[in-house]
């Protein structure tokens, strides 16, 4: 085995497509390292063994480099050792994308397995931080569920397996379909992908468009950006890439843009982060910027606003008119009812910050708007100064690929003889009124390349795999246009090829990734100069330095009179909005964000129907009633969510669940459990560990091409409850609002007025610090009885900056092998999140203001989970951590209890090794435990019966020891940053040495902001909150940030 | 001649010493008084058995995650069944030691039962503690101060480690105090028995005693140092049990008032129990003049007495959390429990144990069997309601509202507890079957008392026993 | 009865009267002791009060034995968590201190408890000499009733004062049932 192992590269180029199908080359080429390719499923338990050597050569020891790949060059990213010692972590610069955008990220690789993926600081759309999303495509590079074979399928579109086939089949069927066009210049032939932004793809695409000149490029996203470039194209007469700046934004208004949220926007982390530089206050006083927030659906940007005006998004074009006349936008007159009072006050507060003042709308939101906001802005003279544009970053759009509709069209026109489905999952995601599964059957040849063997895949002829971005050549361009190279970690662990090598071949010179995106980078110029130094330090870097696309100041010649208002839907309107933790649907298969609470309801593994409590009433409903929700005649049954803070008579469902395939977790969590068997199948009484009936129900069934965004509809009771499993407040004892008592000593969540506390800030010290006096006269014992020594682990939280964005909670689980639940365990409250944030509205329940608090173990000094455990299983360190010693633990659940935060997790049945119900199965016996290669190695990965809970990532503290041992020094601030801090996009946590009084955290510490979460029970917590501060306008004091306009 | 008893009448009917025997020790040698309510009770008591066996199977094999346990309620059915099981053997110690202490003579002809109650209740309780660990096959050593090879030691500051101390130490002496017992009533039975193989194992069990006036002397010396000792020591037990909510800083356990009242309640639950079973034991083995009305009356006013003293216990907790000015307490237990989503169960919980027992303040209740029985009922219903409302209930709710999550048990838990429920009723059955339910040696001697110098007058034929005058109180 | 012709032999154990009531058992111990016989036993059904008195039989070595063992009992719990927290292996937990005397009452108690309740069980089996399968007194005739309603009084041929004729006669003057001579 490991002798056809050794050397088994092949050759990387092709002489031509027919030629090399029957060559020996060719059928090396096509052999996989992996037996697993064409055999996996013949495969006896014997040759398994070999295998897992074989894969143990490919993960372990050795790695890809040296075996597989040894021809082409890739450079660690930090002073990496000479090679690669084991139990020695490698960095990686490289690129992940989301619809398109990249966002540049450096992989953890251990041994050959790529890790951990943490953010690029050198890249403009990471700056060091990392979105949840990004952190969870290593899970989905570990997928087992991902097509790992080339498949053929008899009858498409029924629910059938495929059946293995080889490259060369399909290669020669692709070519009998295009060779069947070629005479007629491809008229047949069409192509179908989402966003791209990589030149070498868009290069090969467009080698096969010149060979096929007839052939046509259609662009589908299911909520892409194709209203912004619509708008810009009304305000300037061309599509533009608008980009802002927030650093020197003071006044912000958002009419429901959400520029927070990765899932909405692709420089997320880098407004994220500037906002919250806006807002960051140290010491006494401080000046922060004031957001105004518009928003329907309640989001992270209402979340943080200083005033915030709960509206239905028919409405939002009618508060833009407003505020745009208000401005003296030229041709803008109010059209709607909104509340004059407030755009006043905002349109002056806009103008009393020249340069200052920003404006930001929503991608769903209709071209109008778009281009009212782009004319507001100009207005404010926020061009050059926080508003920016450049050409677009998505090349679809440059390149003026047609739609969808015409596609479905074509294809219902019989016009359609070869389709090429890229990427995306249209059967799934298609606009309801289209009907594209139906028309898709009239293709002669359909291929669909894509990560899943998903509902389009089983539509179509052939399902072709494509490579993880870990394990695939590439580049792509970020928000700015900034270039970064995709470089592999690992060989393909499946029969993957990248979309840049199929479309090589299907443009009939097949080329290696390697190759192709090195000639793209020669032959465009991309790189300028002594071309293997460059691409050397681009490979290193993960970027091209100063590639980001020229700045353009356009002029508006939009005349605001000439929009038109959307249309007011009747009665009901339902909203559609991505998914804040699956997006729209492609990450339904990752067990790590189906669990992540998404941020506002703290849902997981579901999609409800949101509204206002006031709306709720009306209809009767309360939360989990079960309710029939019809948009223009098709009806879906679902939970009823009451979600405080969401505009009345509207309801918000998320897009992205009720898939019926693609996966054994988006499968399972719809009830259908179909790809797998056995124990893959929901469960029930006798099964407790069995994630079924989750997934909640598929929204793009109600979706038409008309109105993607909002539709009129109807919610009707049918009686009866639907389990939902949520992380917090959804349940009978409120776990929303914090009962205030006469006299309450429970510290929890501070909040303060800035202007008040500018003006007062040493007075509250004062009273704090009398208080915390008092509390700690009346003690048992002698105050100080245990003698620390060595540095002292401290934490310190911003509530003021935190968004909410749970890039922390995703890090967490990643750095520390918490494992996934399920949506059962969930709901009977056994998530092992280490790290949650809560939520906690206050004020009016139609339009709360909301505060994030992260919390996760708050190492008190005197942790009131110690002295309770019978057998010594968690004992302080001397160097003031709460220490969880698992192997000692007999699981009495005690510490729990007695934990007044709640912190700690108990694996109450074996959640690790459930796992397995995910291992690739390859007979009755013998599976492929895929995700153990995922696991941290310096993380115990923890048993049935064992308490666990947040270490302060002890691991990288004793690597950080082991580090400064080694240079002969202290350690120093800033060498040790737990996962959750490097995750921040804000960073809003701060990790270090208390005793060292130059460190961020001791700083923070001494804060006049900084409080002990819980101070009156003595626990003396090592992490500390800072307070929340609020900024609102005083001219609206009167009508507080707690009022509708409706 | 008529006599002039000495002590109330806690003895009827026509009696000498041989009837004592005739009534008591044939049960054994006549194994043809077991008929079929033996029967009945038997098989119901295998089922539970067999039921309990499953949920212990499918706990260990799949893991503690099968009950309905939850961050942050990780402690529910479990402990409230440990608690609920560990109070109603309280009864048993009480009868049987501070009775004695308090030269109750009445207590003589129900403490047997009384203990074996005690044993078999701790036994259930016991298992509880162990199987509601995630690692049971490790916590039933680890949690034992032995020089172990990592020199780990045990950590004697958690109240868990004092309940390993206070429930194994309890089980022992209680034993030890039920065995020294038997001895001179297994020598009864040896000289009694016909059955050769009985007699053997009978002869080994009472370890050939022979009812010599040193034996006897020694005997009630340390007897009565048991008895002295018992007290304290299931007065600590409870307290101790108490300790694992008092000493914890969870709103709603941590209350100074829980030993004694623990203690209250769980000598409440012990005596509906022991009437629970008293009063059909004595119907269907012909007891009656044995365990008289009489008796019944004293338990009946004690379950009375200590119900009172737990519903000042209740008063007492609402008004700490009120006094104490503490938010949380007064969340807890004022709020929640009288409106949360459990107060159901604290209403019940307050009319099976301070309305029900009202009724025995009036003496025809107190002697109508059917009204005493129910009471019982109701008292046991609401001392494990209590434990309910104290344990998972108190941790539903804590001092971060972000972690206020809802508890709800499923079938293995409701399993686990029918489970001990039919393991302690065999066990209770092959009691009554195979050893004397009733004090032989204690009663005769009571009986003697009674006669006081006139016992002559019984070596041959029986006497009568005046009925008790009931109503009247001691 | 014929028993009274059998002439005493080597192999006597003693001579047993059997009485009908504890209370003639009573006055025939008493009258027994003062009599002067010292090496006398009396069996009955139940401890009949009075009895040990009326025999100079006196023994307070059980409440001894019992309380020096709860000393070393709650000695040694105390030591076991002061040693094993303080001395062998201290941990800071929940930075309490190592020797944290209240949290170490309630084993110290329950170990005193313990050993008491132990030794309490044992000085009783041991000072009684049980388990004592065979004993002489079980060849008196009728002893088995002296578990059920009849009460025996013994005086061994051990005993100074005894002789077969005279203590004979002054059993029977006791208004026995019966009176035998019991074989070893």
């Amino acid at each position: 085995m490991r002798g056809r192992l050794d050397g088994k590269s092949g050759k990387n180029y092709w002489r031509s497509l027919d030629e090399l199908s029957d060559t020996q080359e060719f059928k090396e080429w096509m052999a996989d390292e992996f037996p697993n390719r064409s055999s996996l499923l013949q495969m006896n338990r014997r040759d398994l063994l070999k295998f897992m050597g074989a894969s143990m050569a490919l993960a372990g020891l050795t790695g890809c480099r040296g075996v597989f790949l040894p021809q082409e060059k890739v450079v660690p990213y930090v002073k990496a050792p000479e090679e690669l010692v084991p139990g020695k972590p490698l960095y990686y610069a490289s690129a992940v994308t989301l619809a398109g955008y990249a966002t540049g990220v450096l992989v953890e690789q251990r041994e050959g397995r790529p890790i951990f993926i943490q953010g690029n600081p050198d890249h403009p759309a990471s700056l060091g931080a990392l979105d949840s999303i990004s952190q969870a495509e290593l899970l989905n590079f570990y997928d087992p569920d991902r097509a790992n074979n080339v498949l053929v399928f008899s009858n498409p579109g029924t629910y059938t397996q495929g059946d293995v086939t080889t490259w060369e089949q399909f290669l020669q069927a692709a070519e009998k379909a295009l060779a069947a066009e070629a005479a007629a210049g491809g008229s047949g032939i069409r192509i179908l992908t989402g966003s791209i932004t990589s030149p070498t793809l868009v290069e090969q695409i467009n080698r096969f468009l010149t060979k096929y000149p007839k052939s046509v490029w259609h662009a589908y996203e299911p909520s892409g950006r194709a209203n912004v470039y619509e708008g810009a194209k009304l305000a300037f007469g061309k599509p533009l890439e608008t980009t802002y700046d927030f650093t020197n934004a003071k006044v912000v208004v958002s009419l429901d843009g959400d520029f927070l949220s990765p899932t909405a926007n692709p420089a997320s982390l880098k407004y994220a982060k500037e906002f919250a530089d806006g807002r960051r206050v140290s010491g006494q006083s401080g000046t922060m910027n004031r957001l105004y927030s518009f928003e329907s659906t309640p989001g992270l940007v209402g979340a943080m606003a200083d005033h915030r005006w709960a509206v239905k998004p028919s409405e939002i074009f009618d508060v833009a008119m407003a505020l745009a006349s208000a401005l003296g936008v030229a041709g803008a007159s109010p059209t709607g009812k909104v509340d004059e009072k407030a755009i006043g006050a905002i349109a002056k507060d806009l103008q009393s910050v020249p340069g200052g003042a920003l404006v930001v709308t929503g991608d769903d939101y209709t071209p109008e708007v778009h281009a009212l906001v782009q004319a507001i802005n100009a207005k404010l003279g926020a061009f050059g100064k926080t508003v920016f544009h450049t050409q677009p970053v998505d090349a679809t759009v440059n390149a003026g690929a047609s739609d969808l509709k015409t596609l479905v069209d074509d294809l219902k026109g019989g016009k359609v003889q070869a389709l090429f489905i890229v990427g995306g999952n249209p059967v799934y995601n298609a606009p309801a009124d289209l009907k594209f599964a139906e028309a898709l059957t009239k293709a002669k040849f359909k291929a669909r390349i894509g990560l899943y063997d998903d509902e389009t895949a089983q539509a179509c002829d052939y399902l072709i795999p494509t490579t993880h971005t870990l394990e695939e050549w590439g580049d792509a361009a970020a928000f700015d246009g900034t270039l970064s190279i995709i470089q592999p970690l690992i060989a393909p662990l499946f029969q993957g090829k990248s979309l840049i090598e199929i479309f090589s071949a299907l443009a009939g010179k097949p080329l290696s990734g390697y190759d192709a995106v090195r000639a793209t980078w020669k032959t465009q110029q991309i790189i300028k100069g002594d071309f293997e130094k460059q691409w050397r330090n681009v490979v290193h870097d993960g970027l091209l330095r100063g590639s980001a696309l020229p700045k353009v100041v356009p002029t508006v010649t939009l005349n605001a009179s000439t929009l038109t208002a959307p249309k007011k839907p009747t009665g009901l309107e339902v909203i559609f909005a991505k998914d804040p933790s699956i997006h729209d649907g492609r990450f339904s298969n990752n067990g790590w964000l189906q669990e992540l609470p998404k941020p506002m309801s703290k849902l997981t593994w579901d999609n409800v129907a949101m509204m206002s409590p006031k709306t709720a009433a009306s209809l009767g409903l309360e939360d989990n009633s079960t309710v029939e929700l019809t948009v223009n005649g098709q009806a879906v049954q679902t939970a009823a969510f009451i979600q405080p803070g969401h505009p009345s008579d509207a309801v918000t469902v998320y897009l992205g669940y009720g898939r019926t395939r693609g996966g054994i977790v988006c499968a399972i969590s719809n009830g259908e459990g179909k790809p797998g068997g056995d124990d893959r199948t929901p469960g029930g009484f006798f099964n407790p560990t069995s994630n079924h009936d989750g997934g909640g129900f598929n929204a793009y069934l109600l979706r038409s091409s008309a109105n993607p965004h909002f539709a009129a509809g109807e919610i009707k009771k049918l009686g009866g409850l639907t389990t939902i499993a949520s992380t917090q407040g959804h349940s009978p004892i409120d776990g929303d609002h914090i009962k205030q008592f006469e006299g309450d000593s429970r510290v929890v969540v501070v909040e303060y007025d800035l202007e008040d506390f500018n003006k007062n800030a040493a007075k509250y010290v004062e009273e704090r610090k009398k208080e915390s006096e008092e509390i700690r006269k009346n003690n048992l014992y002698p105050d100080e009885i245990y003698v620390y020594k060595g540095p002292q682990w401290a934490m310190t939280i911003d509530l003021n900056t935190c968004i909410g964005c749970n890039a922390c909670v995703t890090a967490c689980q990643a750095e520390n092998n918490i494992p996934v639940v399920g949506k059962v365990q969930v709901e009977r409250h056994r998530e092992m999140h280490w790290l949650r944030i809560d939520r906690y509205y206050s004020g009016d329940s139609e339009n709360p203001q909301v505060a994030w608090q992260p919390v996760a173990c708050v190492h008190c000094e005197k942790a009131p989970c110690e002295p309770v455990c019978p057998v010594a299983a968690t004992v302080h360190s001397h160097e003031g951590l709460n220490q969880m010693v698992y192997n000692r633990c007999v699981g009495t659940r005690y510490c729990s209890n007695n934990c007044p935060y709640k912190v700690r997790r108990f694996n109450y049945l074996n959640y690790t090794d459930n796992q397995r119900q995910f291992d690739i199965r390859v007979d009755e016996k013998t599976r492929i435990p895929l995700l153990r290669m995922l696991n941290n190695p310096d993380v115990t990965v923890r048993g049935r019966g064992i308490m666990e809970k947040c270490t302060f990532c002890i691991q990288r503290i004793n690597e950080g020891r082991i580090e400064a041992k080694k240079a002969g020094r202290e350690i120093r601030d800033g060498d040790i940053v737990t996962a959750c801090q490097a995750a921040c996009p804000t960073q809003t946590i701060v990790f270090g040495n208390k005793e060292d009084k130059d460190s961020q955290v001791s700083k923070w510490r001494e804060d006049p902001r900084a409080y002990l979460l819980l101070e009156s029970l003595q626990t003396r917590p090592r992490t500390s909150h800072l307070a929340k501060l609020r900024n609102p306008n005083k001219e609206l004091a009167s009508t507080k940030a707690t009022e509708t306009n409706s | 001649m008529a006599l002039t008893p000495l002590n109330d009448r806690m003895i009827t009917g026509e009696q000498s010493y041989a009837t004592i025997d005739q009534s008591i020790s044939s049960m054994i040698i006549d194994q043809k008084r077991h008929n079929r309510p033996w029967w009945i009770m038997f098989a119901i008591g295998i089922m539970g058995t067999g039921l309990l066996g499953m949920a212990i199977t499918w706990l260990v094999y799949q893991g503690v995650g099968v009950w309905g346990n939850n961050v942050p309620t990780a402690w529910a059915f479990d402990i409230v069944n440990f608690v609920w099981w560990i109070g109603i053997g309280h009864a048993g110690t009480l009868i049987s030691a501070i009775l004695l202490l308090l030269r109750q003579p009445w207590r003589n002809s129900i403490n047997r039962f009384a203990e074996a109650m005690t044993i078999f209740a701790v036994m259930c309780a016991g298992m509880f503690p162990l199987l509601h660990t995630g690692r049971p096959w490790v916590a039933i050593y680890w949690l034992f101060p032995y020089p172990n090879i990592m020199a780990l030691w045990p950590q004697f500051r958690s109240p868990l480690m004092w309940d390993v101390f206070a429930v194994s130490t309890y089980f022992t002496v209680s034993l030890l105090f039920w065995y020294l017992g038997l001895i001179p009533d297994f020598a009864t039975l040896r000289d009694q028995s016909k059955n050769k193989v009985a007699k053997v194992i009978l002869a080994i069990a009472c370890l050939g005693w022979r009812g010599s006036n040193q034996h006897w002397h020694r005997y009630e010396q340390a007897y009565l140092i048991l008895a002295g000792l018992s007290t304290p020591l299931v007065l600590s037990v409870h307290s101790i049990v108490s300790f694992d909510f008092a000493s914890s800083i969870v709103p709603g356990w941590n209350v100074t008032v829980f030993p004694p009242y623990f203690v209250a309640g769980a000598v409440f639950a012990g005596f509906a129990m022991v009437l629970t079973f008293a009063i059909p034991l004595r119907k269907l083995y012909k007891l009656e003049h044995l365990i008289t009305m009489r008796h019944i009356d004293w338990m009946a006013k004690i379950t009375l007495a200590t119900g009172l003293i737990v519903a000042y216990g209740y008063t007492l907790e609402m008004f700490y959390a009120w006094y104490s000015g503490n938010p949380n307490e007064w969340d807890m237990t004022l709020l929640r429990r009288l409106n949360g989503p459990y107060s159901w169960a604290y209403y019940s919980l307050l009319i099976c144990n301070i309305v029900a027992p009202q009724a025995f303040w009036v003496p025809k209740f107190r002697q109508n069997l059917w009204v005493v029985m129910i009471v019982c009922q109701f008292v046991s219903v609401g001392m494990w309601l209590e434990r309910f409302v104290i344990i998972p209930m108190s941790l539903t709710a804590n001092y971060l509202p972000s972690a206020n999550r809802m508890y709800y048990p499923t079938f293995w838990d409701f399993a686990m507890f029918a489970g001990t429920i039919g393991f302690f009723l065999t066990l209770m059955s092959l009691f009554i079957r195979f050893m004397p339910v009733i004090n032989i040696f204690e009663v005769k001697d009571l009986l003697y008392k009674m006669l006081g110098h006139h016992d002559a007058q019984i070596a041959e034929t029986p006497v009568e026993m005046p009925e008790p005058a009931l109503g009247r109180s001691l | 009865m014929s028993h009274h012709e059998t002439t005493r032999t080597k192999g006597t154990y003693a001579l047993v009267a059997e009485f009908g009531s504890a209370q003639d058992l009573l006055n025939a111990a008493e009258k027994t002791g003062e009599e002067g016989y010292r090496k006398v036993d009396a069996y009955s059904p139940f401890p009949v009060h009075g009895l040990s008195d009326a025999l100079r039989f006196h023994d307070v070595r059980v409440p001894w034995l019992i309380i020096c063992a709860g000393l070393c009992g709650g000695f040694f719990g105390f030591t076991l968590q002061w040693y094993t927290a303080t001395i062998d292996y201290p941990l800071n937990v929940g930075g309490k201190p190592f020797n944290s005397l209240p949290s170490f009452f309630p084993v110290t108690f329950e170990c005193t408890i313990l050993f008491s309740a132990l030794t309490a069980l044992l000085s009783v089996f041991i000072l009684n000499g049980l388990p004592k399968p065979y004993h002489s007194i079980f060849n008196t005739p009728g002893f088995e009733r002296a578990s059920k309603d009849r009460f025996f009084l013994a005086i061994e041929t051990q005993d100074p004062k005894f002789d077969s004729e005279e203590t004979r006669k002054f059993m029977e003057s006791l208004g026995a049932v019966a009176v035998s001579e019991v074989e070893e």
